[in-house]
C-alpha cells in the first residue's frame, strides 16, 4: 500500500515538473512558430530564452530593491506582488524583443544567413545572460523572492473549491496548482491559433512565410510582417526564460545549461507540432513528461533517464520523416522558411 | 532614398577591406564595453586581450589547440556547405566520434599504442560518418529538411553520451567519466593518448601533434574539394542540381557520400578532442564548437585555409575574453559576449560584400519600385 | 466618342541593348476583347507587364479611361482597375481559393469573415459562369481551377480591364471553351479584356479585334471579322527574310537516332509529349519548330535521359559502327558509361548545362573530369580544351581560370557551352534555342559550327524559334504543336506560312 502511495507521490511530483518544463518549452515554441510563420527560422531561441530569463530576474531585483528602499516602502508598503509580476514579464518580453530585433535586422535588412545568425544569437544570448547572472553576486544567493512567489502563486479559492467537490481525486490541486503563467502559455497558444487561422493579418503573415513573392505582389509590406513576427515571437519565447527562473528555480540564477536544452526542445517542438499552436500544447507537456519520466520509474536501469530524455528528439525526427514522406501540404514547414527575400531590380 | 543592388562581383582587396573594417569596429565596441564594465584604460585592456592568446607558452599552445580543433570541425562542414547542405549536426557528429574513440581507449588499451590510436581514429570517423549519412539519406530520398534533421541528431548524440557518462561514471553521482587511463602506475597509463606516442605522457607541447594532424586534414580537404572528381561533383551539385544531373552526376549519391565525409571529419575531430585534449568524454566535449564551426565555415565560404584564419580570430577573442575575465574579476561568460559581437559584425558585413548600397538620385525609369 | 479603356502611347522599353518594345501605341476599347498576337520574343508580355506594374516604360505614357496613369507597382495597377493574370500563377498553395482571393485586402474587421467572402465569391462565379469552390485548397486544384482563382481574384478587387497572358497554353480544349464563355460573359458585363495568345483559331473564335506585334514593333490591328488564319499568320511572321546561311549538302545520310512513340508526362501528370516518332539522320540538321512550351524541352531532355518517359516509348541510338543501343531507361551517367556520343546544348544555360559560379575551365571540365583514372579529376584536358575554345571561338573573358561564367556576356557563355558540346565529336548533337539572346555575329558562328558538325556526319537537332533561321539552316523541319508532331517538312521547299500554320493549328478533329 505504501508503495502505491509512494508512486502517487512521485506521480504528482513528476506531473508538476513535467508541466513546468512543458510550459517553458511551450513559450519558446509558440514564439518560434510565430517567427517561422513569417518565414524566418530563428535558431537563436535558446539565447533569446536566456536573455528573457536574465532580464526578468534583473528587472525584478531592481524593482524589489527600489520598492523596499526608504520612503517608497513606508508610503506604499513595499513591493506589490502584482507590480512585481508586471515588471518581470515586461523586462523579459522587452529584452527578448530586442534580441529578436537584432536577429531581424541582420537577417531581414542585411540578409545574413538565418541559420548562422540564429546560432550566433544563441552564443551571444547565453553569454550575456550568464555573464550578468554570474555577476549578480554569488550565484544562488540573490533571490527575487517577492516576484518569484507572486509568479508561483496559484488561484487558491479555485483549487480549494474543486478539491472539495472532487474529494479524494483532488482535481483542483492537480489541474490548477500552478502559477498563472502555465495557463498564460495555454492562452497564448489559443490566441496564436486564432490569430493565424481566423484573422486577416494572420492570413497575410502566413502568406509571407509561404510565398513571399506572392505576398509582395498582393501589396503586403513584407519587411513589416517579418520584423513584427520575429520580434513579437522572440518576446513570447523570452517569457519561457522568465517562467523558468521565477517558477522552477525560485527567482535565483543558476549556470547549468538547462535553459539552453529546453530552448532546443522548443525548436524541436515546433517541428513535432507541425507548426500548429494547439498541437504544441500537448506536445510540450509530452516533452516535459519525457524529461522527468525517469522520476516515475526510479532504478529502471542505470542511465535510463538519459534514454528517456532522448525520446523527444527521436519523436521529432520521426515526425519530420513522416511529414516528408506523406507530403501533406498542411504539415510542411512554411515554404519560404529560411530564405531571404530580395525583390530583384530588373 | 537608399538603393540596394546586387553586386556582380567584388575584388579581393575590397572584400578583405570590408571584413577588416568590420573586425576593427567590433574590436572597438569590445574595448568600449570593457571600459564601461571595468573602467580600465584601453591600453591595459588591449594588452590583456593579446596576452590571453600569446601571454605565456601555455596560453599559446592553448590558442593553437583550440584554433586547430575548431578549424578541423569547420573543415569537416566544408563538403556539406559546398553542396548547400545545411549540416548543423557537427556537435553530434563530434560527440559520437569521440564516443567511439573513448570506447576503444577504455577497453582496448592493451593494443599496441599506434594501432590503438589508428583504430580509435577509424572508429570515430566511421561513427561520425554514419551520424552524418542518416540525415543525408533522408534528404536525398525524401527531401527531409536537413537543418532540422541534423539539429535533432545533435541532441540524440548528447543523450547517448550522457547515458555512457552515467554508466561509466568515475565517481558515483558525478555523471562524469573522469580522465581515462590517467592513473599513474596502472598498465593502461596514458594509453590512447596521442602524447603517449611521442613524449610518453602529457604536456602542452603534445598539442603540436594535434596542430600538425589538423593541418594535414585542412590541406587534404582543400585538395579533395579542389582536385578530386568527388570534390568537383560536390561543387556542381551545390550550384545546380539540374546541371549535375545533365552531366551524369547522381545527385542523391553525392548527398549521402558527402555527408558521410562531412560527418567523418567531424567524428575525427571528436577523436582528437578525446585523445589529444580532454582524455575523457562528456556532453560538453564538443562545447558548442560544432555550432561555432558552422559560423566559421559559413564566413570562410568553404575555403579550408580561411577557416583556419577565422578559427584563429574566434579563438583569439574567446581567450581574450577569458583573460580579461580573470584579470578584471569579470566572469568567464564575458568571452562569449565578445565573440558574439565579433561574429555579428563579421556576419553583418557580408551584406556589403554582396550588395552595393548607394544613395539614389532621382528615380529614373527601369524597374517599378 | 467613348473614351478608350486603355491607351498606350509611344511606349518604348529596353533591357540593356535589347529593345523589347519599340514605340508601340495600342488602344483597348471599352467592352471589347482584344487579342494580342505575336511570335515568341515579339514583346507582348513585356508590353502587358507595364500595365500590370511589373515594369515601368522607358518612354511613352499610359492612359486609363482618358486620364494619364502612373503605374509603378502591381498595387497601382489594381487601383486603376487593371487586373493581370500571369502565366505563372501567384497563389499560395496551402491556402483555399477564398483565402487567396482576399489576400492583401483590408477588411472592415480584423477577423476573416469567411461567410461573406464565400458569398461574394459565389456571386462573382454565378454572374460570369465560373465553377469555383471557395474552400478548396490550391494544391488540390487543376491548372484550370487555379486560373479561375486568379481571374476571380482580380474581379473581386473590382478590375474593369483584364489582361490574360497566354491563358489557354495550359488548358485542355474543353477548359478553353469554358474560359471563352466566361470571357464573353465578362464582356457583356462591360469589362474590357486583352488576351495574349499564339493560337490563331482561338483568336478568331473569341476576339473582337486583333493587334499584332513583331520583334517589338506594332504591326497593326484588324477587326477579327475581317481576318483569316492566313492573313494573321502573314502579319505575325512577316515576309521571309534572306539570311544567307550556308547550307551545304552532306554526301550521305545515315540513321543516327530513332525515336518511337515517345510520350512524356510532367509531375502533375499532364502530357507534355504525345506519341512522338521521328528519325534524326547523320549529315543533316533537323529543325524543331513550335510555339514555346509545345514539348521541345521535354523532347530533348527525355532523349538525354533527364526525364522519365511513359512505357511504350523507344529511343534508339545507332552508333557509327552500326550497332544499336536503346537509350530509353538510361540516365545521363548510363549514357556516358555506354560510350554514347550524345551532346546537348540545353535551353536554360545556367540552370541545366553550366555552372555560373565556376570559370570556363571548370565548366569545360563538366564533360572531361572523368577522363582520368583514379580519384583525381582530369584537369589537363579541360585546360587545353578551354584554351582551344577560347581561341577558336573568340571567347572574351578576363581570366579563363578565374572569372565566373556568370559574369561573361550571353554570347561568350553560349560559345563556351557549344564549344564544349561539340568538342567530343558527337554522333548526335541536340541544341535548344542555341542563338537566343545572341548578337548577329555570334549567331552566325553558331550556325557555322552546327553545319560543320553536320558535314562531319553528326545528326544535329536544332530547336529554334526564328522561322527564317530554321528555313535556311535546317534540312528538314519537325513542327511540334501541343506535344504532338503536326508535320515534318523539307526546309528547302516549305514556306514560312506553312510552318506558321502547322505551329498554331491544332488538329481540330482531335480536340472535340
Amino acid at each position: 500500500m505504501s508503495g502505491f502511495m509512494n508512486f502517487l507521490a512521485s506521480l504528482s511530483t513528476t506531473l508538476t515538473f513535467s508541466i513546468t518544463f512543458g510550459t517553458v518549452i511551450l513559450f519558446g515554441a509558440l514564439g518560434e512558430i510565430l517567427t517561422e510563420k513569417g518565414g524566418n527560422l530563428n535558431l537563436g531561441v535558446p539565447g533569446i530564452m536566456y536573455i528573457g530569463a536574465i532580464a526578468s530576474l534583473a528587472g525584478s531585483l531592481w524593482y524589489q530593491k527600489l520598492a523596499s528602499g526608504a520612503g517608497f516602502a513606508q508610503s506604499l508598503g513595499g513591493a506589490y506582488p502584482i507590480t512585481c509580476v508586471i515588471v518581470c514579464l515586461f523586462f523579459a518580453f522587452a529584452a527578448a524583443m530586442v534580441a529578436g530585433l537584432l536577429y531581424a535586422f541582420l537577417t531581414i535588412t542585411l540578409r545574413t544567413n538565418q541559420n548562422v545568425t540564429g546560432l550566433t544569437l544563441t552564443i551571444f544570448g547565453t553569454g550575456i545572460a550568464n555573464y550578468f547572472g554570474g555577476s549578480l553576486g554569488s550565484v544562488g544567493t540573490v533571490r527575487a523572492d517577492v516576484t518569484s512567489d507572486a509568479v508561483r502563486a496559484y488561484i487558491r479559492p479555485l483549487v480549494v473549491k474543486l478539491d472539495a467537490l472532487t474529494g479524494n481525486l483532488t482535481i483542483g490541486s492537480l489541474l490548477f496548482h500552478h502559477g498563472f503563467m502555465v495557463y498564460l502559455a495555454v492562452v497564448i497558444a489559443i490566441v496564436l491559433w486564432f490569430f493565424l487561422k481566423k484573422t486577416r493579418t494572420g492570413l497575410s503573415l502566413r502568406a509571407v512565410g509561404e510565398n513571399t513573392a506572392t505576398a509582395d505582389a498582393a501589396g503586403l509590406n513584407i519587411n513589416k510582417y517579418k520584423y513584427l513576427s520575429t520580434c513579437i515571437g522572440a518576446g513570447i519565447s523570452g517569457l519561457g526564460g522568465c517562467f523558468y527562473v521565477m517558477e522552477y528555480i525560485d527567482g535565483l540564477w543558476e549556470t547549468s545549461a538547462t535553459i539552453e536544452a529546453l530552448g532546443w526542445l522548443a525548436v524541436a517542438l515546433v517541428i513535432f507540432a507541425t507548426w500548429k499552436p494547439i498541437r504544441c500544447i500537448w506536445g510540450a507537456y509530452l516533452f516535459g513528461l519525457l524529461s522527468w519520466f525517469y522520476f516515475l520509474v526510479p532504478g529502471l536501469f542505470k542511465g535510463s533517464d538519459k534514454i528517456f530524455q532522448m525520446l523527444p528528439y527521436i519523436f521529432t525526427l520521426v515526425v519530420l520523416i513522416l511529414v516528408s514522406l506523406r507530403r501533406k501540404p498542411e504539415d510542411q514547414p512554411p515554404a519560404s522558411l529560411g530564405k531571404a527575400y530580395f525583390r530583384e531590380e530588373r | 532614398m537608399i538603393r540596394i543592388s546586387k553586386r556582380a562581383g567584388i575584388s579581393t582587396w575590397l572584400s578583405v577591406l570590408i571584413r577588416v573594417i568590420a573586425v576593427a569596429a567590433a574590436l572597438l565596441l569590445c574595448l568600449l564595453l570593457t571600459f564601461l564594465f571595468t573602467g580600465r584604460a584601453p591600453g591595459r585592456v588591449i594588452s590583456e586581450m593579446i596576452g590571453g592568446s600569446f601571454g605565456t607558452s601555455k596560453r599559446l599552445w592553448e590558442f593553437l589547440q583550440r584554433t586547430m580543433l575548431l578549424a578541423c570541425i569547420a573543415v569537416g562542414l566544408a563538403p556539406a556547405f559546398k553542396m548547400h547542405f545545411w549540416n548543423v549536426g557537427a556537435e553530434g557528429q563530434i560527440l559520437i566520434g569521440g564516443l567511439g574513440a573513448l570506447i576503444l581507449m577504455k577497453f582496448c588499451w592493451r593494443l599496441p599504442s599506434l594501432l590503438l590510436l589508428v583504430l580509435m581514429a577509424v572508429l570515430a570517423v566511421l561513427l561520425g560518418a554514419i551520424w552524418g549519412m542518416i540525415p543525408g539519406f533522408f534528404k536525398a530520398k525524401w527531401n527531409a529538411n536537413e537543418t532540422l534533421f541534423t539539429l535533432m541528431m545533435n541532441y540524440i548524440a548528447i543523450q547517448i553520451v550522457l547515458y555512457f557518462c552515467t554508466i561509466w561514471e568515475g565517481t558515483l553521482g558525478t555523471v562524469k567519466i573522469g580522465i581515462v587511463n590517467g592513473k599513474d602506475g596502472m598498465p593502461a597509463y596514458h594509453k590512447g593518448w596521442i602524447g603517449e606516442m611521442f613524449t610518453g605522457g602529457f604536456n602542452d607541447k603534445d598539442f603540436m601533434w594535434l596542430v600538425l594532424i589538423v593541418l594535414v586534414v585542412v590541406v587534404a580537404m582543400w585538395a579533395y574539394l579542389r582536385y578530386t572528381k568527388q570534390g568537383y561533383e560536390i561543387t556542381v551539385v551545390g550550384d545546380s542540381e539540374k546541371t549535375a544531373q545533365y552531366a551524369g552526376i547522381r545527385v542523391q549519391n553525392v548527398y549521402i557520400r558527402s555527408m558521410a565525409i562531412s560527418g567523418g571529419v567531424c567524428g575525427f575531430a571528436g577523436f582528437l578532442a578525446v585523445s589529444a585534449v580532454s582524455r575523457t568524454l562528456s556532453e560538453s566535449t564538443a562545447d558548442g564548437r560544432g555550432f561555432t564551426a558552422i559560423i566559421i565555415a559559413w564566413l570562410a565560404h568553404t575555403n579550408p585555409f580561411l577557416m583556419v584564419v577565422f578559427s584563429a580570430l574566434y579563438t583569439f577573442m574567446e581567450l581574450a575574453g577569458k583573460q580579461m575575465a580573470s584579470a578584471f574579476q569579470l566572469n568567464n561568460y564575458y568571452s562569449k559576449i565578445l565573440t558574439g559581437i565579433v561574429l555579428f559584425f563579421v556576419l553583418g558585413c557580408e551584406f556589403f560584400t554582396n550588395y552595393r548600397v548607394r544613395l539614389a538620385r532621382k528615380h529614373k525609369g527601369g524597374a517599378a519600385k | 466618342m467613348e473614351k478608350n479603356a486603355i491607351e498606350l502611347r509611344n511606349i518604348t522599353k529596353r533591357f540593356g541593348k535589347v529593345v523589347a518594345n519599340d514605340n508601340v501605341s495600342l488602344n483597348l476599347r471599352q467592352g471589347e476583347i482584344l487579342a494580342l498576337l505575336g511570335e515568341n520574343g515579339s514583346g507582348k508580355t513585356t508590353l502587358m507587364n507595364m500595365l500590370g506594374g511589373i515594369y515601368l516604360p522607358d518612354e511613352g505614357s499610359i492612359y486609363v479611361d482618358g486620364e494619364e496613369a502612373n503605374i509603378r507597382s502591381p498595387k497601382d495597377s489594381f487601383t486603376y482597375g487593371i487586373g493581370m493574370i500571369h502565366q505563372h500563377f501567384k497563389l499560395v498553395d496551402v491556402f483555399t481559393a477564398a483565402e487567396n482571393i482576399v489576400l492583401g485586402l483590408e477588411g472592415k474587421k480584423g477577423r476573416l469573415d469567411k461567410a461573406s467572402i464565400r458569398k461574394t465569391v459565389r456571386d462573382i462565379a454565378d454572374r460570369y459562369g465560373f465553377e469555383i469552390d471557395p474552400d478548396q485548397k490550391v494544391y488540390d486544384m487543376s491548372v484550370s481551377q487555379k486560373q479561375t482563382v486568379e481571374i476571380v481574384k482580380v474581379l473581386y478587387r473590382g478590375a474593369n480591364v483584364l489582361i490574360l497572358d497566354e491563358p489557354t497554353a495550359v488548358l485542355t480544349p474543353q477548359e478553353t471553351e469554358k474560359l471563352f464563355a466566361v470571357m464573353r460573359n465578362m464582356k457583356k458585363d462591360g469589362k474590357a479584356i486583352i488576351i495574349i495568345t499564339h493560337k490563331l483559331h482561338e483568336v478568331l473564335d473569341v476576339s473582337d479585334r486583333v493587334a499584332v506585334l513583331r520583334k517589338g514593333k506594332y504591326i497593326g490591328d484588324v477587326e477579327t471579322a475581317q481576318a483569316t488564319q492566313q492573313s494573321l499568320t502573314d502579319m505575325m511572321v512577316g515576309r521571309a527574310v534572306s539570311l544567307n546561311i550556308d547550307r551545304p549538302k552532306a554526301e550521305q545520310l545515315v540513321e543516327r537516332l530513332r525515336v518511337e512513340n515517345l510520350t512524356v508526362k510532367d509531375k502533375d501528370g499532364v502530357k507534355k509529349l504525345d506519341r512522338v516518332s521521328f528519325t534524326a539522320m547523320g549529315g543533316e540538321i533537323l529543325g524543331v519548330a513550335g510555339i514555346a512550351g509545345s514539348g521541345q524541352k521535354e523532347l530533348l531532355e527525355s532523349i538525354a535521359g533527364m526525364q522519365p518517359v511513359e512505357p511504350g516509348a523507344a529511343v534508339t541510338y545507332i552508333a557509327p559502327d552500326g550497332s544499336e543501343q536503346l537509350l530509353t531507361g538510361m540516365d545521363p551517367l548510363d549514357i556516358i558509361h555506354a560510350g554514347i556520343l550524345l551532346s546537348f546544348v540545353p535551353e536554360d544555360r545556367f540552370g541545366a548545362g553550366l555552372v555560373g559560379t565556376m570559370p570556363i575551365t571548370d565548366n569545360v571540365k563538366l564533360r572531361t573530369y572523368r577522363d582520368r583514372k583514379g580519384i583525381l579529376a582530369d584537369q589537363a584536358k579541360a585546360t587545353a580544351l578551354s584554351k582551344k575554345i577560347v581561341a577558336d571561338l573568340e571567347v572574351v573573358t578576363p581570366d579563363v581560370n578565374r572569372t565566373p561564367l556568370r559574369r561573361l556576356s550571353g554570347g561568350n557563355v553560349q560559345k563556351v557551352l557549344v564549344g564544349r558540346e561539340i568538342a567530343s565529336n558527337p554522333t548526335v548533337l541536340m541544341t535548344a534555342y542555341a542563338v537566343r539572346g545572341l548578337d548577329i555575329n555570334t549567331s552566325y558562328m553558331i550556325y557555322n559550327l552546327l553545319t560543320e558538325q553536320k558535314m562531319k556526319g553528326a545528326a544535329v537537332i536544332y530547336v529554334g524559334e526564328d522561322l527564317d533561321v530554321l528555313l535556311e539552316l535546317c534540312d528538314r523541319i519537325l513542327v511540334l504543336c501541343g506535344g504532338q508532331i503536326s508535320g515534318i517538312v523539307d526546309a528547302k521547299t516549305t514556306t514560312k506560312e506553312e510552318i506558321g500554320l502547322l505551329m498554331t493549328q491544332f488538329r481540330r478533329e482531335e480536340e472535340a
